[in-house]
């Protein structure tokens, strides 16, 4: 049997698998069938809301950007390099260029993780393939835009980001939907190869809606010397999402830092996770997350792997409580399978102290000023290496949360 | 509301309670322009909840009595509109604030007319500036940055809880060099205008920044009004009891 058969036959047998975690979302409620939308110039693209698109990092205009891609339903409408040595096409477009991309392929996600991996690979609807050559490095973030238009789709995709030996790629990418009153389902398959001494920032920016649900599925092999910062945004209602991605650390030295900041709304369901294996020496991980909940229950777990010794992990949950009736229920784990590791995890759970509001009114700040103040604060979560242009745009992603938490 | 002169600080005849436990009882406090009230008292006197109760901070209860400041009642303000009015406090633990940066407080306070690093500078805090407000500060960073808010903020009357407790030799120099310029120390005594009510348990605070007055909080209520230097030699001598002979 070919791997291409192979890789169907297993997607087959797990059609009907339930993911280990978050609610089972029913796949017959969804629809991959959409209307097919021709490739357009970034500035002539009116098929999407701008605003929208801006507020999850995206912006029309492709200003300092070092390539754009964007995906409405099934269609892509737009995949433009303007850097040379950085590469972005349609996944179903690259595998006709590079034959050898079928090797990275499932490879690290497997295909029968569950009812959506397989999803993806059954009824595949192309995705983005973002690569740095050897030695370039990204001057600006390539941007990438999922978007949904169409009520009831399912929309599946799946994304290779390979980072070739020496190089450096920012990528930020925005999800957003064309109507807050859209019902759909997101299924996302993002499989990130970090070659050695290379480096990915990886910045998701989710600006969802209140009927949305989400299954990203993602997982990043990262070699010798390699780097991957992932730093997820979620501060808008979303009706069901569950994400674990998951960061293999396989050669000497590898980083990767996982920065997520979330907020759960009445009748959110939220399910975070994150997993760092680390199997060479010297791998460092660690696991940042803060979720604040003002209603609607939200999970946010964290599992460290030490394989080897000489390795070093942290994971650090913070849950901030601001309603009466949210609930956050925070798992770390750590699983040390030799002698020589260094793992440690704090989490902590509560709501805002009271001692601290009072102390910012002191400086004569009003209440709300200063529980604002707190809120901002408890979602800043410091990013190094992170480039200005990425950080402006998380900012701006919590300046624009803030209205509707308080 | 009467004016009632140019006293800056009026307290008449409060008593605080917690949980229905008695703190404070019949306090009687004046404070005028320019000047600086030495409060001493030992450790748990209840120093600490008569500046909290002065700022409209913690879950005191007043039972009886009055807070006015330059002439208009506070009693029952809360503290934002104290500070904006011009009461400023020198927190004794504050809190920590995670993500708030030291620059951001300052900018936040002084309305973005306050230059952090320049202020920074005088505290040799500039290092400080994009540190999370009070995360993993030792005793005397606590006080400077304290320090540095007030700075910003320039109240009419500053309250200084235990300014010297927690600091080292070096930091305590710097701490009462930043008090003097927050007093206005340095400007003649006539044309001086800030005000200060500065707690101690041990009195070494006036090695460093002078008072004109000093008082003692023992059981619950104000003793011992007169020369600061004066009282804190007869506790060293004879104690925090021995207050309680003394005239009230």
């Amino acid at each position: 049997m070919s791997d291409l058969s192979e890789i169907e036959e297993r997607a087959k047998k797990a059609k009907e698998k339930p993911a280990k975690y978050g609610s089972d979302i029913d796949l017959e409620k969804f629809t991959t069938e959409a209307p097919n939308y021709p490739q357009q110039d970034l500035g002539n693209i009116d098929l999407v809301d701008e605003e929208r698109l801006l507020n999850a990092g995206v912006d029309i205009t492709g200003k300092e950007r070092s390539g754009s891609f964007i995906q409405v339903d099934g269609s892509v409408l737009h995949a433009v390099q303007t850097q040379d040595g950085i590469e972005v096409m349609s996944t179903r477009d690259a595998l006709e260029t590079y034959p050898w991309l079928q090797e990275y392929l499932w490879k690290i996600v497997p295909v029968d993780s569950d009812k959506y991996t397989a999803s993806a690979e059954l009824a595949f609807q192309n995705g983005y393939f973002i690569r740095a050559l050897p030695g370039a490095k990204s001057k600006f973030p390539v941007q990438a835009c999922l978007y949904l238009k169409e009520n009831k789709i399912s929309q599946n995709v799946h994304n290779i980001v390979i980072a070739e030996e020496g190089s450096e790629l920012h990528i930020v990418t925005g999800c957003a939907t064309d109507s807050p009153e859209l019902r759909a389902l997101h299924i996302g398959i993002s499989e990130f190869y970090i070659k050695k001494n290379a480096k990915i920032t990886f910045t998701m920016i989710h600006n969802w809606a209140e009927n949305i649900a989400v299954r990203p599925r993602s997982a990043t092999r990262i070699e010798e010397g390699g780097v991957f910062l992932n730093n997820y945004v979620c501060l808008h209602p979303v009706e069901s999402l569950q994400l674990y991605p998951t960061a293999y650390m396989a050669g000497r030295g590898a980083v990767s830092r996982f920065n997520s900041i979330v907020v759960g709304y009445p009748g959110c369901e939220m399910d975070i996770g994150s997993k760092g294996v680390l199997s060479a020496p010297e791998a460092r991980c660690e696991m940042i997350t803060r979720a604040i909940s003002t209603g609607g229950k939200t999970i946010t777990r964290g599992l460290l792997v030490g394989e080897v010794p000489d390795i070093k992990a942290h994971l650090e949950c913070r849950g901030l409580i601001l309603e009466g009736d949210g609930e956050i229920l925070s798992i770390p784990e750590l699983d040390g399978k030799v002698a020589g590791v260094d793992m440690s995890h704090e989490a902590a759970v509560g709501k805002i102290a009271q001692e601290e509001v009072e102390y910012l009114m002191a400086r004569g700040l009003t209440e709300d000023e200063a529980v604002a103040t707190i809120v901002r604060g408890f979602m800043h979560v410091d990013i190094t290496g992170l480039p200005p242009v990425l950080k402006e745009q998380i900012d701006h992603a919590i300046e624009l949360s803030e209205k509707s938490l308080l | 509301m009467d004016n009632i002169g140019q006293k800056v600080l009026e307290v008449n005849n409060l008593t605080v309670t917690i949980n229905g436990n008695t703190l404070l009882e019949h306090i009687f406090l004046e404070i005028y322009e320019g000047e600086t009230l030495m409060l001493f008292g030992e450790n748990g006197s209840g120093k600490t909840s008569l500046l909290m109760t002065i700022m409209g901070l913690g879950p005191y209860k007043i039972e009886t009595g009055s807070i006015f400041f330059k002439g208009k009642e506070v009693t029952h303000l809360p503290p934002s509109e104290r500070a904006k009015m011009g009461i400023g406090i020198m927190f004794q633990r504050p809190p920590t604030i995670r993500g708030l940066k030291v620059r951001e407080i300052l900018e936040l306070i002084g309305h973005n007319s306050t230059d952090p690093e320049e202020l920074a500078e005088s505290l040799n805090f500039g290092s400080f500036l994009d540190r999370d407000l009070n995360l993993g500060f030792s005793g005397g960073e606590i006080k400077r940055a304290e320090l540095l808010q007030l700075l910003a903020q320039k109240p009419d009357l500053a309250l200084l809880d235990e300014p010297e407790s927690g600091v080292d030799l070096v930091s305590i120099s710097l701490v009462g060099e930043a008090i003097r310029k927050l007093l206005e120390k340095d400007v003649h005594h006539r044309r001086r205008k800030k005000a200060g009510l500065i707690i101690s348990h041990s009195g070494h605070i006036l090695d460093y920044v002078e008072a004109d007055r000093g008082c003692v909080l023992v059981n619950k209520t104000i003793w011992c009004m007169g020369n600061p230097h004066e009282i804190i030699q007869g506790i060293r001598k004879q104690g925090y009891k021995g207050c309680l002979t003394c005239q009230k």
